[in-house]
């Protein structure tokens, strides 16, 4: 699914990871992008800024965080759902 | 080469205020971690810090004072009065020759914090005359110069979570070699304002509900504020005056990892533990107690357990290892004076003090971190770890004086 929110969000992933953001699906991974956890803080922020919402991410341990960054996909889905518990 | 010895010691922490204050809330294992009190926390993601609440400037300080002294000033100007009271020393003969090497991180934040919101958030055009030299990151070193008339060698250091063993590690060095015949060290810091607690929460390591070093269900740091200062001096000087001596400092090393500006790495800091060692003339298998770095990062704890392995070889898997920071919070560029207070009360009193905050055992670490319960125990010698952001680290030797 393909709208704003998903836009914005890979094109914050896709400026962190120096790639074009064509090249980024819902099944790309922050592996596959070669981020490290400095970069994802980052993703992270800009994500917040641009949203003006709150992420819980934890960078200790970013696999447990009650966010899910294991793909882009499902990190729009989280995005999206944050979004709507603000609204 | 002369052998140098602690003389005096001076605290301010979130255990309490002075020397005994902190070694009593160590030796309890007790929690100086808590809610944040002393600024409103209400825009503020992490809500807990490790507090000095014991330390209260107005009380001691008058508003001429105040002026130009930053809260860590303050801390040094305090901790430095215990420590030289113990001490006995007498500056007014030794005092042209004594170093004054006090680290600070950050520096006086809460004095550069409070004017930027001046200038920006109210708008103000003027500033205070002496924000600069109450901000200054040496400020607490010429303070102390000035207060004890101390004329020697003096700057700060600043390497992060490194910088007290920086600065504790030059300060030796200067005594030993001869440069200094005595010298004043430590380190002081707070950055728990507004801005710096701010600062802090965008790394995304800190903990939102209490530090758990070394244990499974740790999940990150909590910032901690405070000062140690130890009073160094020559073995053969401290012995003529017939002065107490709290422990002997033998050796420092420190490296650079070369690698991350925040990730840790194992090479560099075994390096550093091994170059300490080396320095003491120390076996691994004398080794008593380290004082960790054990900041409760995920990273941090798994990545210092095996530099410890690195290092130590099979020592490691007998050596007691805590981390102090459970306790009085993480004080960056002031935690290395903070936990070589740990050390001198660990080889002085027998008493090693505890990594609270242990709920489950972590396989990836798997030392004996001396859980949540503080041991008497004999100790003769002691590492104390400092691994700083931007892969600086610094290890101090330390070994009992027993007279």
């Amino acid at each position: 699914m393909s709208d704003e929110v998903h836009d914005r969000v890979v094109a914050i992933i896709a400026e962190q990871a120096m790639v074009e953001p064509e090249t980024v699906t819902p099944d790309t991974t922050v592996e596959d992008l070669g981020l490290d956890s400095l970069s994802l803080v980052e993703v992270v922020f800009g994500i917040e800024e641009a949203f003006d919402i709150s992420v819980p991410f934890n960078a200790n341990d970013p696999t447990s965080s009650d966010f899910d960054i294991g793909t882009v996909g499902k990190i729009v889905d989280g995005v999206r759902q944050l979004i709507a518990e603000k609204a | 080469m002369h052998r140098v010895v602690v003389t005096g010691l001076g605290v301010v922490s979130a255990l309490g205020v002075g020397r005994e204050a902190h070694f009593n809330g160590l030796a309890e294992g007790r929690e100086g971690i808590g809610p944040i009190s002393l600024i409103d926390p209400s825009r503020l993601m992490i809500k807990i810090a490790a507090e000095a609440r014991g330390y209260v400037g107005e009380d001691r300080w008058d508003r001429q004072q105040r002026v130009l002294f930053d809260r860590i000033t303050q801390f040094a100007l305090t901790a430095t009065a215990e420590a030289v009271d113990q001490s006995g020393i007498d500056f007014a003969s030794v005092g042209e020759r004594t170093a004054t090497i006090i680290a600070t991180a950050m520096g006086g934040l809460h004095t550069q914090d409070e004017n930027y919101r001046l200038v920006y958030e109210e708008g103000k055009n003027r500033v205070h005359p002496f924000i600069i030299p109450r901000l200054m990151a040496n400020a607490p070193v010429s303070q102390v110069s000035m207060a004890h008339g101390l004329r020697g060698p003096a700057w700060s250091v600043a390497t992060a979570c490194a910088s007290s063993n920086h600065a504790i590690g030059q300060a030796f060095q200067l005594v030993r070699s001869g440069a200094a015949q005595a010298a004043v060290t430590g380190g002081t810091e707070s950055v728990l304002c507004f801005g710096g607690i701010k600062a802090w929460e965008g790394l995304r390591v800190m903990s939102k509900d209490g530090c758990r070093p070394f244990s499974k269900t740790r999940n990150g740091m909590v910032l901690g504020e405070g000062c140690a200062i130890l009073i160094l001096e020559r073995l053969e000087d401290a012995k003529a005056r017939g002065a107490e001596i709290l422990g002997e400092i033998v050796g420092s090393g420190a490296t650079a990892d070369a690698a991350d500006i925040v990730a840790p790495a194992v090479e560099g800091a075994a390096a550093a533990m091994q170059i300490a060692l080396r320095d003491a003339a120390m076996d691994p298998s004398e080794v008593g107690y380290i004082n960790a770095h054990g900041t409760a990062t995920t990273l941090n704890d798994k990545t210092e357990a095996a530099a410890i392995r690195m290092a130590l070889g099979g020592r490691a898997e007998d050596v007691m290892v805590s981390s102090t920071k459970s306790m009085h919070g993480h004080a960056i560029g002031a935690a290395g004076a903070l936990e070589a207070a740990a050390c001198l009360m660990a080889m002085s009193r027998g008493i090693v003090p505890p990594t609270i905050g242990h709920e489950e055992h972590d396989p990836e670490i798997a030392l004996d971190v001396v859980p949540n319960t503080a041991r008497e125990v004999r100790v003769d010698a002691c590492l104390s770890n400092a691994f700083a952001f931007g892969g600086l680290n610094a290890v101090l030797a330390f070994r009992a004086w027993r007279g």
